[in-house]
């Protein structure tokens, strides 16, 4: 235990001016590391005008909020994430580092660690504080196995949390972080990648690291036309639509929507398997789901040894069913 | 135009992960050792950047001799040349250990662009390729799914899906990029590509090759720490929905949902 390093520090993320989900869910984590730890918890915010945003961190958990508010932080680049986070770190030596897993949080958190040069846990699903320590949990080989992990002479402790898994404080309207103006030295000849566009999803449909719900369709599909009943039972219940590989291997969805080891590791409150078997690779990639739900016309899938349920029958019948069934309680 | 490709050698995605009696590792008696297949998009893309722009594309492995097969099937798939970097003092290396032993083997070689898979799909960690650009001092483009280099060969555009957008991103070069599910669809080897693969050079470099102390890596340099090692929190056994009819199942499933696991 470094005796000098003090406090949980929690990178927010931002997009458009808007903190996201994530943050929240980080600095609420961060909260209950920080009071195992008897410390405080500083949220540090990047970006541009975004100042105004800051107190209301305060509501989650965050004691302090240390803001770099500056044009060239917005919208996100490595480069300037890295010198200004890694500079105001270096100047207050928080013993804890926390971030995201999304895509920033991991593109971030990689090149920030190495430039600290410190050990990183990367996609952890649990945090706990043994002996003034952080202790991880990650799952590796895509969840076939969890690694429980420690630092080892390296401050500060840092690690990134999956998105979807650590719970939310309720907000605390009464409570409001003090906002801190971050000193810190930008030099433009650092900054060598730069957004020169952005694409925008017109559909608005939720990413699936970050649904709730998701309704997923494999192999029983039996083509691509046929997504569109998944469409309407996701739609319903506010979720996404998701793939096995098989199902994105033969075209019938796009790359984004693979759910597996090499496609995308989801935690959403609800997933459902349709006309998915269960290949160990896609099992990997969905097990941290809380509700799993399987529906397949062979009884022998080993989707049904994850699902807590498991309906055998065709999917064509029980989808629509299931999608009428569901609006009584929405 | 001269590529770099990063290349690991992970258990192929089918294996059932065993924890060793240790409980700090798995068992690796049965497994099937491949290509990081994230590595292999990386090799692709390197591939056909040579094929526009000309140049050489090398290989870089590190790990235990067994690798220098997952270097051969990228010198089979069309690189031009290999280095492994094996040494019994890099065992147990964490990402950082890892990334300076490969920055240590590049730093001398000339390159405009390295490729490395956006994660190994055996740590899941996806730190190595940001902090082997960090160790070269120069830019990481992470997470991409489209590479375009211009025309004169001086800066690079990449497209990095993020959750809900495509960023679009333009580096000067040299950059290190890593590379992400559906940047491209990897070639198979030839047979021809094999047997000339045969014949491409492939070099093997201790630390002491590349002037590294040991102490700087392995798993006495180990940062990040691995306590234990756990199988997946096992699930409840669940419930196989009754009834006569779809119709029937559906109401039932959708009343468990709501009242027992009210996720809805």
């Amino acid at each position: 235990m470094n005796q000098m390093a003090q406090g949980v520090w929690v990178v927010a993320e931002e997009r458009d001016g808007e903190i996201r989900k994530i943050t929240y869910e980080v600095v609420s984590e961060g909260r209950r590391l920080a009071d195992a730890l008897g410390q405080e918890v500083t949220a540090v915010l990047l970006g541009s005008g975004i100042k105004e945003k800051a107190a209301d961190l305060g509501q989650y958990g965050a004691d302090k909020v240390l803001v770099a508010d500056d044009p060239r932080l917005d919208p996100y680049t490595t480069d300037a994430y890295v010198s200004v986070i890694s500079e105001v770190v270096k100047a207050n030596e928080p013993a804890v580092l926390l971030m995201g897993a999304s895509v920033q949080g991991k593109d971030l958190s990689g090149r920030l660690s190495a430039r600290l040069d410190v050990g990183m846990a990367q996609d952890c699903t649990a945090f706990e504080i043994r002996d003034g320590n952080l202790v991880a949990t990650r799952p590796i080989y895509a969840g076939k196995a969890y690694a429980t992990v420690t630092f080892e002479n390296s401050w500060p402790q840092m690690a990134t949390a999956r998105p979807n898994v650590m719970p939310v404080n309720e907000p605390d309207g009464s409570k409001s972080a003090e906002v801190i103006e971050a000193s810190f030295t930008l030099d433009d000849g650092a900054l060598k990648t730069k957004v020169v566009d952005v694409i925008r999803d017109a559909s608005g449909k939720v990413d699936l690291t970050e649904a709730e719900r998701i309704v997923s369709g494999g192999r029983g599909m039996k083509g691509p036309e046929n997504y569109e009943i998944l469409e309407k039972l996701a739609d319903l219940l506010g979720g996404t639509v998701g793939a096995s590989r098989a199902a994105v291997d033969a075209g019938w969805r796009p790359q984004t929507d693979q759910v597996g080891q090499t496609g995308k590791v989801v935690s959403p409150n609800l997933y459902v398997a349709c006309g998915i078997s269960g290949a160990i690779q896609h099992l990997a990639g969905m097990g941290t789901s809380k509700v799993i739900v399987a529906i397949n016309k062979d009884p022998d899938a080993p989707i049904f040894q994850k699902a807590d349920y498991g309906v055998v029958g065709d999917l064509f019948d029980i989808v629509p069913a299931l999608t009428e069934a569901v609006k009584k309680y929405l | 135009m001269n590529i770099i490709v990063c290349l690991k050698q992970v258990p192929d995605t089918e294996t059932q992960i065993k924890i060793a009696p240790d409980g700090q590792s798995i068992v690796t008696d049965d497994i099937k050792w491949v290509m990081n297949p994230y590595d292999e998009f990386g090799v692709e893309e390197a591939l056909r950047l040579k094929e526009k722009f000309g140049g050489e594309v090398t290989v870089v492995g590190l790990g235990p001799k067994r690798v220098t097969e997952s270097i051969r099937t990228a010198l089979a798939m069309g690189a031009d040349k290999g280095i492994l970097i094996s040494d019994d003092a890099l065992v147990g290396s964490d990402s950082l250990g890892t990334a300076k032993g490969l920055a240590a083997a590049i730093k001398d070689l000339e390159f405009d662009v390295i490729f490395t898979g956006q994660r190994g799909i055996d740590d899941d960690m996806g730190v190595v390729g940001a902090s082997v650009a960090e160790l070269l001092g120069i830019p990481q483009l992470s997470l991409i799914q489209k590479v375009e280099v211009a025309e004169d060969g001086k800066s690079v555009k990449v497209h990095r899906p993020v959750e809900g957008q495509n960023l679009v991103l333009e580096s000067s070069l040299p950059v290190l990029i890593t590379a992400q599910k559906g940047l491209n669809e990897p070639r198979y080897a030839s047979l021809p590509g094999i047997m000339k693969a045969k014949k491409k050079p492939l070099e093997e470099k201790t630390l002491a090759d590349l002037g590294m102390d040991p102490s700087q890596v392995g798993q006495g340099a180990r940062k990040q720490k691995i306590v234990a090692l756990s199988s997946p929190p096992e699930r409840a056994a669940g419930k196989i929905i009754e009834g006569e009819t779809p119709q029937e199942k559906a109401a039932e499933l959708a009343r468990l949902l709501h009242e027992e696991a009210k996720v809805i």
